[in-house]
């Protein structure tokens, strides 16, 4: 290969696909310059890979491409890829693309001496410089096996055709029919060693899954798993199935649960931004209702909101939801509420996983809700099922993206166990469940975790009424958590209770008063007895006084009378 | 030797138009023309037409006639359209590609 490398420089460029998720799984697209092999079976899209990348490179990285193709005519391919949105015809016009069928029929052929490929590669060079292509893409190259009968000749002009367009400094996609015992039919892996990809089909319990390997990929970290695709109204869509690092942004954004109280139990503010949240519970717990009263705060605060659902009709989501005062249709016709239901068994588990991911990149949500998990279990294998969302949840995560998914758990199950032991991949989980308790059946609800915030530990009771969800205020008396009837029973008999309390109270206040009135008087009776006994008493002493001094003035009179003294005075 | 394909056999004083797809002045090029010339002055005499395309020159009158291998033969006229690939060396398959009854002398 005639590569110019600079020292210092010498890494591997990359010819971007466009192909949703096939360029993150090779960190980049194709190798820039040199040769791709696609094999798979029939039906499994390598054609449509082939045009893809030629038509997104044309519409999205200005480079032309040649399309050569042996198996089907010019016209029957832009039509086959017209449906698909490619306006091939209209490339073609732009000079942005050039396809060219190359048609073999052995019956015409006679083949009498020594020969090579020469015509090909004029052709393909004539293609390339007409329109200065930067991608080719030969679709099926072994095609020409069945043209001419020397296949070592042939094997000896493909190996020299790979050289050549290497050389000619394009990148090439080579499709493959897939082989018995080599990979491809003819063993072309062997010419070509820089990058193989795989399209596989399988069937598993009646459900089809198309998959993509990257087999081999020289000088590129790249995947090693089998990526599922999807093939529809827009081509080929792949989606990464981990992540490999763990590196998304955690944000301190938060996001109120469209339940005020509920916010009040995850630290006063609700969900993280960005975070997964499980809401399980056994059936008619409200899960979906929860879900939905989520679901329409994101859009009352004018974000988009995606509702993934398995079980009902969005115009039945829509009528429930307006029993309990929630208008759906609003937002809906606003845009910023998308509802999306299948069935779950319409598609493989990785279709759902697929299709799921196409309308998140479409619809760009802030908030995405899947409705409920559970049925995705009917669908796959535990393990399949765990791997599927560790996937989604990477993935919404990696976009910022708040994903809320409801699960149903089983009665008589643990209450705590999701079916597929996905709760360990949850940031917050909220457990709905029923309170049976003397004949009746109450909601109850509870914050079993939630990452990074100070979270109510208490059980709530819950209503579900005409204006939406009510959480009750909580009770806080000396037993258990009471619900329905029982917990007004014991509210009323509480509050009996208060009330004799409090006319104790008010008895022992009146004693009291009694009583100080009591010492009161007595302490006045004393008083004026006192009171009286001195009047008495100084009545005596005034009259002792008074007998005293006629006592004296009696004697003074006596002795004046008696003339004792012999003298009068004056 | 029956020939190839549904339609009878032309008819002897039909004129052969002859195309020879080369790409440059190669070995195999050249030594094509010469065996064509040579197999068309003894079998064709006086009613062929041969035209010589270097697609080296002209490369968009690849695509017309499908050519891959080079040299390619190709019987224009009469129709049906045939077409003989290789340096043409082997005489008798080059007659049966141009669906020439040979003369048994």
């Amino acid at each position: 290969m005639m590569r110019q490398v600079e020292p210092g420089e010498e890494f591997l460029l990359k010819s971007q696909t466009g192909i949703q998720g096939f360029d993150q799984i090779t960190e980049g697209g194709l190798p820039k310059g040199r040769i791709t092999i696609i094999v798979g079976g029939p039906g499994t899209g390598k054609t449509l890979f082939g045009m893809q990348y030629l038509v997104n490179g044309a519409n999205m990285y200005g480079e032309p491409g040649v399309f050569v193709a042996f198996e089907e005519t010019k016209k029957k391919l832009a039509q086959n890829t017209s449906s698909l949105g490619f306006r091939v015809n209209s490339l073609i016009k732009q000079k942005k693309l050039h396809i060219d069928h190359i048609y073999i029929e052995r019956k015409e052929i006679e083949e009498t001496g020594e020969y090579d490929l020469e015509g090909l590669f004029v052709r393909l060079g004539y293609a390339i410089d007409s329109i200065g292509a930067k991608r080719v893409v030969l679709d099926t190259l072994e095609a020409i096996f069945a043209g001419f009968s020397n296949e070592n000749l042939l094997r000896a002009e493909l190996r020299r055709l790979f050289k050549w367009l290497e050389d000619k400094g394009v990148s090439a996609i080579v499709t493959a029919e897939r082989g018995t015992e080599t990979l491809t039919r003819y063993g072309l892996e062997e010419y070509v060693s820089d990058c193989l990809i795989v399209l596989d089909h399988r069937i598993n319990d009646q459900i089809s899954t198309r998959r993509l390997r990257v087999a081999k990929y020289r000088g590129s970290m790249h995947g090693t798993n089998e990526y599922p695709y999807l093939i529809d109204e827009h081509g080929i869509s792949i989606l990464p199935i981990t992540s490999i690092k763990l590196d998304y942004l955690a944000s301190k954004e938060r996001i109120s649960t469209g339940i005020p109280r509920l916010d009040a139990m995850l630290g006063g503010k609700g969900y993280y931004k960005g975070t997964s949240i499980l809401i399980s519970g056994s059936a008619g717990t409200g899960k979906s209702s929860f879900a939905l009263t989520f679901a329409n705060s994101v859009c009352q605060n004018g974000e988009k909101c995606l509702y993934v659902t398995f079980e009902e009709a969005p115009d039945q989501v829509i009528r429930n939801m307006g029993s309990i005062g929630i208008d759906l249709r609003q937002w809906i016709d606003k845009g910023l509420l998308k509802m999306s239901a299948v069935r779950s068994t319409y598609y493989g588990l990785e279709t759902h996983l697929v299709s799921i991911h196409k309308i998140i990149e479409e619809f760009n949500p802030s908030v995405a809700i899947i409705d409920p998990i559970t049925n995705l279990v009917t669908v796959g294998l535990p393990a399949d099922v765990k791997s599927m969302l560790t996937r989604l949840i990477d993935y919404l995560k990696g976009k910022q993206i708040t994903a809320l998914f409801t699960n149903l758990t089983h009665l008589g199950g643990r209450i705590e166990a999701t079916q597929s032991e996905i709760s360990s991949l949850m940031d917050s989980w909220i457990l709905l469940r029923d309170i049976e308790l003397r004949g009746e059946r109450n909601r109850g609800l509870y914050v079993l975790k939630s990452r990074g915030m100070a979270h109510s530990n208490q059980i709530r009771e819950f209503l579900i009424c005409k204006n939406g969800i009510n959480l009750l205020d909580i009770y806080t008396g000396p037993s258990d958590v009471l619900t329905g009837s029982a917990r007004a029973a014991l509210e009323a008999e509480e509050k009996a209770n208060a009330v004799l309390r409090q006319d104790e109270i008010n008895a022992l206040g009146l004693e009291l008063e009694w009583k100080r009135k009591m010492a009161k008087s007595q302490i006045e009776s004393l008083q004026a007895e006192l009171d009286a006994n001195e009047a008495e008493i100084r009545k005596r002493i005034n009259e002792a006084k008074f007998k005293q001094k006629t006592l004296a003035d009696e004697r003074a009179g006596m002795v004046k009378m008696r003339k004792v003294n012999g003298t009068v005075s004056k | 030797m029956s020939p190839k394909g549904n339609c009878s056999p032309p008819a002897e004083n039909e004129v052969y138009n002859l195309r020879l797809y080369v790409a440059g002045q190669t070995e195999k090029s050249i030594e094509a023309f010469h065996n064509l010339e040579r197999i068309a002055e003894e079998h064709l005499k006086n009613r062929y037409k041969i035209e010589v395309i270097d697609l080296l020159k002209n490369p968009q009158l690849a695509e017309g006639d499908q050519i891959l291998a080079i040299p390619t033969l190709v019987r224009k006229l009469p129709p049906p359209l045939r077409k003989i690939i290789g340096d043409l060396s082997n005489t008798e398959r080059v007659l049966i590609g141009l669906d020439i009854q040979t003369k048994k002398k």
